[in-house]
């Protein structure tokens, strides 16, 4: 993905399948978005730029779902996390490698990826959180 | 001072809530509206209805079916009269109300119905799962598997780090709300729970369980509303609305400062006070969006009914059981009366007009003057709160 992508989600998730976890940062006002957008959502400016995040961070709040929609009805229980990574920005991923009880508020973290680059909405490559060696 | 009055409810219907079956929505409207035309003799519904608001959310979803405006002026008898779909999730009722409101204010429409309607158990639970979700993010919060039972045990489980609340507190919002359903005819559960027995229930998304969850409900509610100077011509006792306020949040969880309060649900409530001159403190009725029981936990911190914190706690002393000094979800609220999640606005006014003319029956809080119903969308993208007087 080059670095001129546009400031969407589909660009986001593309930078996803090259192992990239990927933010956008506002020129004109310096902080970085997540989700990345093509205008900023505190300046209003289009002016953005991408910026590689380290892929660490510690769990904010987390849950176990024993009842899941049909498509993930295969996987539970499993855990979702809401992270805070290390720039200060936030996501909702699935916590691999950890059992539920070994979950806390706090927990450190690190990014992992699954999927291939060319795979397609809905179906995106997928980030996904596991804990911190 | 209390505020002047912005629109009046002359009458009101609802159905049973509950698994309705053999039924569409629109069917279920119609029983809803023809309850506030037998309540309103007054009312020619085809001469006098100039406007309809209807709350809906994933009817394309749970009966593949769109355009609910018209039908619902169809199934109604009103046609021609114009009829907008209101969607913000959970609270699409609430913003039909609010439409409504803009609508009398506005002095194009006298006399407007406003309603919602969701018709859901027909399929399964994990086909609802995924059409409640599309209220939430679908690129981050779908995508990696949350469901709203997941979304407020995300909250849950910040509230309980933060402050300290416990499981048990969070089941004693189910025991409450059980406890005022077995007193209201039309809840979907008409039957007390035991603490225990909420605590053992089966885990859906942890640290929430079975009877943290409201169930999945069939059901219509709906309302005349009218322009408060004509609202004596349908009945001697209307219910004022004298305050409104509405508000947004970002629309993923994960993207919000905080995960223990529903920041929307915070500036509405701020705006629909000061519109109405009042304070939580003057308010005799409140409903509630107990979608969980967390979430009445973080309602009751949201509205100023007690200090942030300290929502478990409020419920633990049971000062809002229909004896406390607050009482809360005197209906059953969403989790004993239920939750077709089209109607759940439409049914916590419907609840409070009939509170605030003293016909709530075995319910009825006493001396009832002043009310407040607490609606909210998805994991709380949107917040309406109105307030309401006799």
């Amino acid at each position: 993905m080059p670095m001129e992508a546009p400031h969407t989600i589909e660009s986001f998730y593309r930078f996803v399948g090259e192992g990239k976890l990927m933010a956008s940062k506002c020129r004109e006002c310096g902080r970085l978005i997540l989700p990345p957008r093509p205008v900023c959502p505190h300046c209003h400016s289009t002016a953005m730029e991408w910026v590689q995040l380290s892929g660490r961070g510690k769990i904010r709040t987390y849950t176990v779902i024993h009842v899941a929609p049909p498509e993930f009805m295969d996987k539970t229980p499993y855990i979702v996390a809401i992270v805070e990574l290390e720039e200060g920005v936030t996501l909702p991923g699935i916590v691999l490698g950890a059992n539920p009880e070994d979950v806390e508020v706090g927990m450190e973290v690190e990014v992992g990826f699954q999927g291939e680059a060319r795979d397609k909405w809905p179906t995106w490559p997928r980030y996904y959180f596991k804990p911190r060696r | 001072m209390v505020g002047k009055p912005l629109a009046a409810i002359v009458s009101a219907g609802c159905t049973r809530f509950g698994r309705l079956e053999g039924v569409y929505a629109r069917e279920l409207f119609a029983e809803a509206f023809k309850e506030a035309l037998d309540e309103c003799p007054n009312l020619d519904p085809r001469r006098d209805i100039e406007g309809v608001f209807v709350g809906q959310m994933a009817g394309e979803a749970y009966e593949h079916q769109g355009h609910w405006g018209p039908i619902v002026s169809d199934w109604t008898g009103l046609i021609p009269a114009p009829s907008i779909r209101m969607e913000n999730a959970c609270a699409s009722s609430s913003a039909a109300l609010r439409c409504a409101i803009f609508a009398v204010k506005s002095g194009l429409v006298d006399v407007a119905l406003v309603g919602g309607v969701e018709k859901m158990t027909h399929r399964t639970t994990s086909e609802v799962q995924e059409f409640l979700g599309l209220a939430s993010d679908h690129p981050f919060e779908q995508f990696n598997g949350l469901t709203f039972p997941g979304l407020y045990a995300l909250m849950a489980v910040a509230h309980m780090h933060a402050y300290g609340t416990t499981e048990e507190q969070l089941a004693m919002v189910a025991v409450k709300n059980h406890r005022h359903g077995a007193l209201n005819p039309k809840a979907h559960f008409q039957k007390e729970v035991t603490l225990d027995a909420a605590l053992s229930s089966r885990v859906i998304a942890w640290p929430l369980k079975l009877y943290d969850c409201c169930p999945i409900s069939d059901g219509a509610a709906c309302l005349i509303v009218t322009n408060p100077e004509i609202a004596k011509r349908y009945t001697d006792t209307p219910v004022y609305i004298i305050g409104t306020g509405q508000a947004s949040s970002e629309i993923g969880l994960y993207e919000r400062e905080t995960f223990t309060s529903i920041p929307a649900a915070k500036v509405a409530a701020r705006r629909a006070y000061e519109m109405a001159g009042v304070t939580a403190k003057d308010v005799d009725v409140i409903e509630v969006h107990d979608c969980f029981t967390i979430a009445e936990i973080i309602a009751y911190e949201d509205l100023g009914l007690c200090p942030v914190g300290e929502g478990g706690r409020l419920v633990e002393e049971g000062r809002t059981t229909l004896e406390g000094d607050m009482p809360v979800n005197a209906s059953g609220g969403l989790k004993a009366k239920g939750h077709p999640v089209g109607a759940t606005g439409a049914s916590q006014a419907y609840e409070v007009f009939h509170q605030l003319r003293g016909e709530a029956g075995r319910r009825q809080v006493p001396d009832a003057e002043l009310a407040l119903t607490h609606n909210v969308g998805g994991s709380g993208a949107t917040a309406i709160v109105h307030i309401y007087r006799v």
